[in-house]
């Protein structure tokens, strides 16, 4: 049996791991996308990893300062994400 | 010193499902090969990862931190709000710039689900108005 404080320091590292590789597959369906559908894609799913990668650091540092970025880029993230979709279905953001 | 040690597994084991889910879900941004079954993977990432790694951190902060904090919830919240819709968008995105297959003709009407109906059933759509009126 391991120990409860080995368990989650490797836990720790096996999900900033995890995480991390997700963001890189995620930037190679970026630079790859064949079509703007995929890129916007893609973009939204790093920004999804991001939120993840900060609440990890935010574990690992046993602080709770993190989670005001981690609320901005939420919402920062959805704004983009429905920008680019607009701009690409109607020409313009604000119309 | 039970309590710590039983919480101590459950966090490490939001952490392995967590970040399990975000990576399967950017192997399959990665793996498929069509725009509309792309679309349906990053979900993943959104539900299951993010909100299982923020149950882990609402947990560490209760267990190590001391008292609760609703921070998580509400990130965990607006996530899950705005996913649907921002799938939705990108969704309109792939239809009108005519990357996915249009579904094959209906096998009797012109189009899929409007009000056009065939020559044939036209009686019985009309019999089935006047009795919804």
């Amino acid at each position: 049996m391991i120990p409860a404080d080995t368990l989650l320091d490797i836990a720790l590292v096996i999900s900033f791991v995890s995480v991390a590789l997700a963001q890189v597959l995620a930037m190679i369906r970026l630079v790859i996308g064949p079509d703007t559908g995929d890129r916007i894609l893609a973009l939204d799913t790093m920004v999804v990893n991001a939120i993840g990668l900060i609440i990890l650091l935010g574990i690992a540092q046993g602080t709770r300062i993190y989670f005001e970025a981690s609320m901005i880029i939420a919402m920062l993230g959805f704004v983009s994400t429905v920008a680019y979709a607009r701009f690409v279905l109607r020409g313009d953001i604000i119309e | 010193m039970m309590f710590e040690t039983l919480a101590t597994y459950v966090i490490a084991l939001c952490l392995l499902v967590g970040a399990i889910f975000s990576l399967v879900g950017s192997i399959g941004l990665l793996k498929f090969k069509d725009s509309m079954t792309r679309l349906h993977a990053p979900t993943k990432v959104g539900t299951v990862g993010v909100g299982s790694l923020l149950a882990a951190s609402m947990l560490y902060s209760y267990v190590f931190g001391g008292g609760w904090s609703i921070h998580e919830l509400l990130i965990m919240a607006f996530l899950f709000v705005t996913a649907p819709i921002s799938a939705n968008f990108i969704a309109k995105v792939v239809i009108h710039k005519k990357t996915c297959d249009t579904p094959p003709p209906p096998a009797k009407d012109e189009t899929w689900s409007t009000l056009d109906v065939p020559e044939e059933d036209r009686d019985v759509s009309v019999a089935n108005e006047i009795e919804a009126s």
